[in-house]
């Protein structure tokens, strides 16, 4: 509740001071004659609505499990939110436990409400904004001034703090990077307190260790990028239908070097000759002649207005979605103009979509494989997983291109294949060891924003650079308070 | 539209601000943390309010502040037609209970001093020949109820005195709002249970702002809280001595 003592009778010095206008480099005496006046950091005044307090809640990532009890903060002032928060957590679409307090009596930080943006440069592009600032809004206020994020991922539901924690990639990934490349510097509130700037130049050991670290290293405050200038709001689109895994890693080869977005969706519970058929999804801006001289309208999205019954996700409901999805496509190529939202984000046309997983939740698998002649890891991958009794409605497929310079960034040069799967009590962590053991043999390395259920010892196998990532926490927080219930799981953290 | 914002750093008065600045319009803002001001005016700049988007400290814990205030935004806006006050202080009723001196301020801000500055910002738009005065007061002071009993008789006189000021001066060009909001999803309220008809602030200030080009005297958002009161007002007492409501 708020601490300020001065009460109506008792502040009387106001009368004899001159107000204070704005902007702060000009702070001055609004009453003519008066000597402008300097608002001293001492008289720095308390906030007669403080940010209320943390508050008991359960929480979950989008996959719905696991769900966990923590204390949660939520406020416009991040700066004061993080001050006894052990981590941040922005619209909660990690899938998993990336966003989720270690315990009970742990403070997650919500940053969604700080979502100002500071600066906009429209020379260059150069934006900074709160880190709660969601993509979605991010999009409507500047798609049609002809301004796009630089990397999207494949929903706008993520805050810019969290596209920094995760790193995220996109369907551009082979062209433009991680997210992370385009990050020119970050305000933290480190694990003792301090606020720092951080960036190439300054402290650039904690810049690195920031960009997919989790939101382990510091409290992600504010987040400065560079963002794209594209021709028009709108895609010019190709899509093509593929019959087997091998003609769908050359397409995706092929396209790199002609589009600047691509991606596949992969029938996943096709077997034999047709292991891999899916469809293949190329994207570039369309030029100002091409698109429809209006912005593209805002969608109306659609509910799912409860969870549906565990039933509804039998084998047979996912053979028909992935049968009626691959065959929905009746040509075999398909081109034009397409709303952004659609290329971009064709799940978020659907709110809450996770609720069809109903109760038990699902999760998300999520690994990038070494380039292979022959294709085999890849291959190898999608056996273990239909041999495994693997079964989604959806996967994605993508080639990445080089490593980003986050330090426990997750694409490096590869396939990647991300799946869903609806948790199941005995079967999910013998499949996700399975799968795991597959990706440490082959050279691969799991998204840790979408994972749930991999061991700590199937992580330090598959990656190397954990060492250098702790060592930069250590320096930073010896003590240990930024943790979350994924690093207790996976790093080590204690509880 | 010239408008004085007095609350706009967060919650509902954010909304509505970045609302007026899509539409292009000329702001200048009040509130007490010089920090908190100039950000929240360089995110209305960016969204397209015409800037420069300016600033007072303005406290509503000191009423002194008041007129100095609004003189600052005469000059820096060539004088204004709208002055929205979304400002005030919140505590739960336990809260409220347990701290009598944090009552003592809530009450002060959110009634009298509340009522002092519109006096202000009344006098200022009536000599400049009319103009809109729209002010948040809150569903909570539509009936005496057990989790709202302080903070609802502070609201219930805010709207009272609103009901007078639409009576009086209307007709002199004066047009007042009165918003009342139910539940809405803020930092405010964050932690406590919504209730069903829970709202979001972007809905709440496209209906404000639709009452306010309206010159409606009362707006309530969500609008299905306009039934809910209704019901709640006509309750016996014997009832209400029995909800939790």
């Amino acid at each position: 509740m708020p601490t300020e003592t001065s009460t109506l009778e008792t502040s009387s010095e106001m009368d004899q001071r001159s107000v204070i206008t704005g902007p702060c480099d000009r702070w001055v005496a609004a009453r003519v004659g008066e000597e402008p006046c300097r608002l001293q950091p001492a008289e720095k005044v308390e906030h007669a609505a403080m940010p209320r307090k943390a508050y008991r809640t359960k929480l979950a990532g989008w996959g719905r499990c696991p769900v966990v009890d923590g204390l949660e903060i939520k406020s416009e002032d991040l700066e004061k939110s993080t001050e006894n928060a052990n981590l941040c957590r922005g619209l909660g679409r990690s899938y998993g436990d990336s966003s989720l307090p270690a315990g009970a009596e742990d403070t997650v930080a919500n940053t969604t409400l700080a979502d100002r943006l500071l600066s906009f440069d429209v020379e260059s592009g150069i934006l900074r904004a709160e880190a709660g600032l969601s993509l979605l809004e991010l999009n409507r206020l500047l798609l049609r001034r002809g301004w796009f994020t630089p990397v999207s991922p494949g929903t706008q539901f993520v805050t810019l703090g969290g596209m920094v924690a995760s790193d995220v990639h996109g369907k551009n990934h082979h062209v433009d990077g991680c997210f992370g490349q385009h990050v020119r510097s970050l305000k933290l509130r480190t694990a003792d307190g301090r606020i720092i700037e951080c960036s190439d130049a300054h402290e650039p050991e904690l810049f690195r260790a920031t960009l997919g670290g989790m939101g382990l290293t510091g409290h992600i405050l504010e987040v400065e990028f560079r963002m794209h200038r594209i021709p028009s709001p709108w895609i010019w689109g190709e899509s093509e239908r593929i019959p087997n895994l091998d003609r769908m890693i050359a397409g995706l080869k092929e396209a790199a070097g002609q589009w600047p977005m691509t991606v596949g969706w992969v029938d996943c519970l096709a077997r034999g000759k047709s292991l891999g058929r899916g469809i293949l999804m190329k994207g570039r801006w369309a030029e100002s002649h091409e698109a429809p001289d209006r912005p593209p309208k805002l969608k109306r999205r659609k509910r799912i207005p409860f969870e549906f019954p565990a039933f509804a996700l039998g084998k047979a409901s996912m053979k028909a979605f992935n049968l009626l999805y691959y065959h929905k496509h009746f040509r075999r190529v398909r081109r034009g103009i397409e709303r952004p939202d659609a290329f971009f984000y064709p799940l978020d046309a659907i709110d809450d979509w996770n609720l069809v997983y109903g109760r038990r939740g699902f999760t998300q698998y999520q690994c990038v494989l070494p380039h292979a002649e022959d294709n085999g890891p890849a291959r190898r991958f999608l056996d273990a997983f239909v041999s495994g009794g693997g079964m989604g409605f959806l996967c994605v497929i993508k080639d990445c291109g080089p490593e980003g310079k986050g330090m426990l960034s997750f694409p490096r040069p590869g396939i990647s294949i991300a799946m869903d799967f609806p948790v199941h009590r005995r079967k999910t962590q013998p499949l996700v060891d399975r799968l795991n053991e597959r990706v440490i043999a082959e050279g691969g390395r799991i998204y840790l924003t979408k994972d749930a259920f991999t061991r700590p010892e199937h992580f330090r196998a598959m990656e190397p650079r954990l060492d250098a990532f702790n060592a930069v926490r250590r320096k930073w927080d010896p003590q240990g308070r930024l943790r979350s219930a994924q690093s207790v799981r996976l790093l080590g953290d204690e509880k | 539209m010239k408008a004085v914002l007095l609350g706009a750093t967060k919650g509902m008065g954010r909304a509505l601000a970045r609302l007026l600045a899509e539409r292009g319009e000329r702001l200048f803002l009040l509130e007490h943390v010089p920090e908190e001001l100039d950000r929240t005016a360089r995110d209305l700049e960016i969204r397209g309010a015409d800037p420069p988007v300016n600033w007072a400290v303005c406290d509503l814990l000191k009423p002194e502040t008041f007129a100095p205030a609004l003189d600052a935004a005469e000059k820096e806006l060539g004088g204004f037609d709208t002055v929205i006050v979304t400002a005030g202080l919140f505590g739960t009723q336990e809260e409220l209970e347990a701290d009598r001196e944090f009552a003592a301020r809530l009450l002060a801000a959110d009634f009298t001093n509340t009522v002092l500055f519109c006096e202000e910002a009344r006098t200022r738009l009536l000599a400049a020949g009319g103009g809109t005065l729209c002010v948040f007061s809150s569903v909570a002071g539509e009936r005496g109820r057990k989790p709202v009993i302080l903070y609802g008789s502070a609201k219930a006189g805010l709207s009272r005195y609103l009901e007078g000021l639409d009576h009086k001066f209307r007709a002199e060009g004066l047009k007042t709002v009165c918003v009342k909001p139910g539940f809405v999803k803020t930092g405010m309220t964050a932690g406590l249970d919504p209730p069903p008809f829970a709202g979001e602030p972007g809905d709440v200030a496209r209906r404000v702002l639709r009452a306010i080009e309206r010159g409606r005297p009362e707006v309530y958002v969500p609008p299905a809280w306009r039934y809910v009161m209704c019901v709640i007002r006509n309750l016996p007492r014997f009832v209400m001595r029995r909800i939790k409501f």
